[in-house]
């Protein structure tokens, strides 16, 4: 069995709003093991980016972490660190990589200065070696070039170079966790290919742990080892890949699996839709959050959130279904294609 | 079937600089039968939105010709133009600024109605209620604004909108790709829904190449302002001619484990160069894998490879 080297527990995000308190992660548990990839699978706002910024603390006024939320970064508490010793974990230890690499890189800087910039700080660096250093880590990430490249601006970049660019500044400090939030949504598919691709080298290479965040199922199945899918703040079923394909238990997950079109799926046939909205999470529901949309919902489902019932080791799922005085359904029939 | 639309060597030039032209539609050719579902794909920028505005008029084409029911409709007087715009219909990408704030739905799907001097003030409103009881919505939701509504049902009053004024053809724009996934797969099935229920006919526009075979008969593929195939869709995904084609759809991530750990990627080199300077010769072939010398110096043509398959490449000639 691998180390495991970030344990969430009990996450408890929260938004104090004009409109009221959003919480946008409710209870939230997972961890991490050593070289694995863990994909945080959801549609947006079922809080997969505030749970990924929650573990290196980068929630900001007006959002809160919860008392009794549990953080543990190599046995270390996280959730009680203050803001400069934070600083010292972010970079050096966990790095993060966003969507939207443009707006995530300084206009006004040349990118090898931004890659040196995290060696001079967590490494006490001289500029001119951190510079050298930078320009190494931009050919490792297959930047063509990297000695013009590392003299020139974000804008000069396509979208691609850019997202390249980041993760070559996210790892150059060689961090044990990279956070990956989306980090292909914006790109087109043939670019999209060459990240994920960059990305799994780079695991195997610098041994770093990578913690997904993404909505498109086709890039998880590539990439991940586990994926855990959340929904109106919580994680409803977390498992092995293969399990969580194959075999989801939730019916949420199912749903999800079985509205994306494959390239093998007949032309015109009616896509699985999911009837509804995500829930207001100012007011979440008190039972499950998926049961208003839900085909087999109880009457249990609206009023008490279901506890994780164990599939099998690694794999469980909350859903009522799964306790055994629940009826038996076949929930997963039409999954075949 | 008959041709409703017919796209003749469409161009649409953009000046950005003193002698220099952004081309982002460059000698296009395709048509549309009545009734069916032509997809475009390609990666952003490659001028598939353009193209699709350019059919509509939104821009003024800088050659070439689009034919509707056989006439062109860049020789339309003002009357007939105005009625081609009542036909010819679109639905936006992003519905968060494709919908006027500060009009009610009502306002925003009736506003067809009212300049193409359709009906009354009163039969357009049951007219309206019923759109909106077409869409998926409720007729109570006529005297919201659209701040007040989701993604999904801004892009169901979108899509109300266009079909105000009875169309005969719709350019989707990229309807879903700002939705979430299983709102998508609701917005994709109403489309092809009304598409049966009104005999409409549509250009669909997306990057998504599973949804795009989800939904269309035929597929163009466009690459730095050409196209550079088009065929049935099941011919284009199983007998994919164009290298460029190959590699858009080896790219495309499958949600299925198993086949994703056992697929060999056709890995393109490299970014779509600038649309400014386009490279000589084929504009593919400085990422192609089997280029040619020949693909550096000419540019390769559309060509007839097989029934209703055209393909702009060199290879087995």
């Amino acid at each position: 069995m691998m180390e495991k080297i970030l344990e969430v527990k009990d996450l408890n995000v929260s938004f104090n709003t004009y409109a009221g308190e959003v919480q946008a992660v409710r209870g939230v548990s997972f961890d991490l093991k050593q070289k694995e990839c863990l994909a945080i699978v959801g549609e947006s706002g079922s809080g997969k980016s505030v749970t990924a910024k929650a573990i290196i603390k980068l929630i900001h006024d007006p959002g809160v972490i919860k008392k009794g939320s549990s953080i543990k970064y190599l046995g270390e508490e996280l959730a009680n660190k203050n803001f400069d010793q934070m600083r010292k974990i972010r970079g050096s230890e966990i790095s993060m990589i966003f969507q939207d690499a443009l707006t995530s890189l300084n206009p006004t800087k040349k990118v090898g200065h931004q890659v040196a910039q995290s060696l001079i700080i967590h490494q006490k660096m001289g500029k001119r070696e951190a510079f050298d250093k930078a320009v190494e880590m931009l050919r490792f990430v297959k930047i063509p070039n990297p000695e013009r490249r590392a003299n020139q601006y974000p804008h000069e970049f396509s979208g691609g170079m850019r997202q390249r660019a980041m993760i070559a500044m996210a790892l150059v400090n060689k961090p044990n966790i990279l956070i990956a939030d989306e980090p292909t949504t914006a790109l087109d598919v043939t670019i999209q290919a060459q990240i994920i691709d960059l990305l799994k080298d780079m695991q195997e290479e610098l041994n770093t742990a990578i913690v997904m965040i993404t909505h498109d199922l086709g890039v998880v199945a590539g990439s991940a080892d586990r994926i855990a899918v959340m929904y109106g703040g919580m994680i409803v079923e977390q498992g092995p890949k293969k399990e969580i394909f194959y075999r989801p238990k939730h019916p949420y997950t199912w749903a999800l699996l079985n509205s994306v079109p494959r390239l093998n799926t007949k032309s015109k046939e009616t896509l699985y839709s999911i009837k509804g909205t995500p829930p207001d999470l100012i007011q979440p529901p008190l039972g499950c959050p998926f049961a208003p949309r839900c085909e087999f919902r109880l009457n249990i489902c609206n009023e008490k959130m279901p506890t994780a019932y164990p599939i099998i080791e690694g794999h469980d799922a909350k859903c009522w279904l799964l306790d055994e005085r629940a009826p038996k359904v076949k929930v997963f029939e039409r999954l075949e294609v | 079937m008959s041709k409703l639309i017919e796209v003749k060597n469409l161009k649409k030039h953009f000046k950005v600089g003193r002698n220099l032209y952004l081309k982002a539609v460059d000698d296009v050719s395709f048509y549309i039968n009545k009734g069916e579902t032509l997809g475009l794909v390609g990666e952003s920028g490659c001028g598939k939105t353009t193209c699709g505005r350019t059919i509509l008029n939104l821009y003024d084409p800088t050659g070439g010709e689009v034919l509707y029911h056989g006439r062109n409709i860049y020789d339309f007087a003002r009357n007939e133009m105005k009625s081609y715009r009542k036909d010819c219909q679109i639905i936006f990408q992003d519905p968060y600024s494709s919908l006027n704030p500060r009009m009610t739905v009502e306002t925003i799907i009736a506003e067809g109605l009212r300049v193409h001097n359709m009906m009354n003030t009163k039969d357009a409103r049951s007219k309206v209620h019923e759109l909106l009881e077409m869409v998926g919505l409720n007729r109570e939701h006529a005297n919201r604004f659209p701040h007040e509504f989701s993604g999904g049902q801004r892009q169901r009053i979108g899509i109300a909108r266009s079909l105000a004024v009875d169309p005969k053809f719709i350019v989707c724009d990229e309807p879903i790709s700002a939705l979430d996934v299983s709102i998508q797969a609701q917005i994709v099935n109403l489309l092809i829904k009304l598409q049966s229920e009104l005999d409409l006919t549509y250009l669909f526009i997306a990057h998504d190449l599973s949804m795009v075979k989800h939904i269309s008969d035929r597929v163009g593929v466009m690459y730095l302002g050409s196209i550079v195939e088009i065929a049935k869709c099941d011919e284009l995904y199983s007998k994919p001619q164009h290298p460029y084609t190959k590699a858009l759809l080896s790219a495309v991530p499958i949600p299925d484990p198993e086949v994703e750990e056992n697929r060999k990627r056709i890995m393109l080199q490299g970014d779509v160069p600038s649309p400014i300077n386009v490279p000589k010769g084929c504009k593919f072939s400085g990422r192609c894998t089997i280029a040619k010398d020949k693909c550096f110096e000419e540019v390769p043509v559309l060509r007839e490879v097989d029934k209703d398959h055209f393909v702009s490449c060199f290879i087995d000639q």
